[in-house]
């Protein structure tokens, strides 16, 4: 007899355990708005980042198409598997002293780790994480960038 | 009289062997067991490890002490931030540094959010290896809610890297204290949820309480830490013995329970939860003032010498070993990580269960495979 009602017991505990759990699920039905599902690709347009987020390596230039990277190096140092390539040149500045300037600053996308220490030990705050993060290509090729725009110049002030 | 069909008893089953892995859902990534089965039930697992070594030990002797933390982060990706912290505090401890006290606070709120979203995520999958779907809809749902808080902080979600040897890479986000609270708030609401769908489900019980039962002796002698070590009676907090950061300057329970088996081991993270919930609601109004990062040198170099520091990651007990020999590269490196050591025990508690009850044992240990290969 004990075993009987212990059996049903049993039963009852695990049909009512179920239930509570159907509940959780079935009430979200009618509480669509806690619902956080983001619809991506249709959303794109107004799809804000946070600043901070670490989409990719660039080098931001102003309205003249200067630059603030000196060549120095400092960010080939620091990166720990060899994403950055700083391949310099000696220009002659107007009043006639030679001086060492970038010719390329070259970026592989494919490499980068997103640590961070380039950005963080630029002195002259050359580098910067753009907030794109669609890097998708078909080429691997197009991974290989180079930072400082074509005909770009030290930025007036930076040494 | 005809002699009826035998029925072979489980005695005379002959014994063999199947892969589980290296790639199987219920492994959580690239782990291969080798399991000895008789009929349906286990009679020895032999974990087989390295599919995704990728020798972040060796890697470490040829960069620099900053440069090791963005390591740190893929090894036990799901508590990424306290890897990074345990190279720090190595490298602070060697240099004999005085961190100011924000720092401290800060990295020890960002831990147990870590804490939070890596219990989450086991939840969500433990749930999925028994069956329970919703589980992992919802696990993910909430954690979202913590990476949303370490992408505006850290700029990363998973891979942090924020935690550099003599403070933060960044300050905190203006909007950080904000979101953090509304976080806890939101989630102490969410957590019930948690029990009336999973802890309470009769399936659930069926397929847990008495499976894989870990003694307290057998718990240290294998080495067993975290959530899993604490569920057997092994206490083994870290924090709670050895504080480090702030963890010195709040209250909390160790969470402590007896059984040590698949159930009490899903309890336990589910009560971690709650007092990581406890200790980040005790720091988050007072983070005090000052800077977020310390002067230290261009180019670190540590002096010669051995240098251990441990913490509690969400899984167990991390350990950092660094040999210098007063270069800027550490001589040797060694991680002990806690997810090896738990890996261990799988052969010893899962000897006598069905290969189902497997499937649990191996979710409630909560393994990470990357950090048991490094």
């Amino acid at each position: 007899m004990r075993s009987i009602i212990n059996y049903l017991k049993e039963i009852i505990f695990g049909v009512w355990s179920l239930l509570k759990g159907m509940k959780v699920t079935g009430s979200y039905f009618f509480r669509p708005s806690t619902i956080v599902t983001q619809k991506y690709p249709s959303n794109r347009k107004d799809l804000v980042m946070f600043d901070r987020f670490k989409g990719e390596v660039v080098m931001p230039h102003n309205e003249k198409n200067e630059h603030k990277c000196t060549g120095c190096g400092i960010c080939e140092l620091n990166c720990p598997n060899g994403t950055i390539e700083i391949i310099s040149k000696t220009i002659i500045t107007e009043d006639g002293k030679k001086k060492k300037a970038i010719d390329k600053h070259i970026y592989r996308l494919s490499m980068c780790t997103f640590c961070g220490l380039c950005v963080k030990t630029c002195p002259s705050n050359a580098l910067a994480f753009s907030q794109k993060f669609e890097h998708a290509v078909f080429n691997r090729a197009l991974l290989i960038k180079t930072l400082n725009k074509p005909g770009s110049q030290l930025m007036k002030g930076v040494e | 009289m005809e002699e009826k069909e035998k029925i072979a008893t489980p005695d005379e089953l002959q014994e063999y062997f199947i892969n589980m892995g290296p790639q199987h859902p219920s492994t959580h990534g690239v782990l291969r067991l080798l399991v000895s089965l008789k009929g349906e039930m286990v009679q020895s697992v032999q974990p087989h490890v390295g599919y995704i070594h990728s020798g972040i030990e060796k890697m470490c002797e040829s960069i620099t002490y900053p440069q090791i933390i963005h390591l740190t982060d893929r090894m036990d990706y799901l508590s990424a931030h306290i890897n990074n912290e345990a190279v720090c505090l190595n490298v602070e401890k060697a240099l004999e540094v005085d961190i100011p006290d924000r720092i401290k606070v800060i990295r020890t709120i960002m831990s147990e959010l870590t804490r939070i979203q890596s219990h989450q995520l086991w939840w969500a999958s433990f749930g999925m290896d028994l069956g329970g779907l919703t589980c992992f809809f919802y696990g993910l749902r909430d954690r979202e809610k913590v990476l949303d808080i370490f992408e505006e902080t850290c700029g990363g979600r998973m891979i942090v890297s924020y935690s550099c040897p003599g403070g933060l890479m960044y300050d905190i986000h203006p909007n950080f204290q904000k979101r953090v609270k509304d976080f806890i708030k939101y989630f102490r609401k969410i957590l019930p949820e948690y029990d009336q769908l999973l802890s309470g489900n009769v399936i659930f019980h069926e397929r847990s309480k008495g499976i894989g039962k870990l003694t307290k002796e057998d718990a240290i002698s294998f080495g067993i830490t975290g959530p899993s070590g604490r569920a057997s009676g092994f206490s083994c907090d870290v924090r709670k013995h050895e504080p480090y950061s702030a963890y010195d300057r709040v209250h909390f329970n160790e969470v402590l329970l007896t059984e040590g088996d698949t159930f009490s081991r899903y309890i336990a993270r589910i009560e971690e939860m709650r007092e990581s919930m406890n200790i980040i609601e005790q720091l988050i109004d007072n983070i005090p003032e000052g800077p977020f990062t310390v002067k230290m040198k261009p180019v670190i170099k540590l002096p010669e010498g051995e240098y251990y520091q441990r913490v509690e990651t969400a899984r167990g007990e991390l350990g950092v070993f660094v040999i210098s020999d007063g270069n800027k590269n550490p001589y040797r490196v060694k991680f002990r990580s806690p997810n090896f050591c738990n890996l261990s025990v799988l052969d010893h508690i899962s000897r006598g269960f069905k290969i189902a009850d497997l499937v649990a044992i191996g979710g409630s240990l909560d393994l990470i495979i990357p950090d048991i290969d490094r």
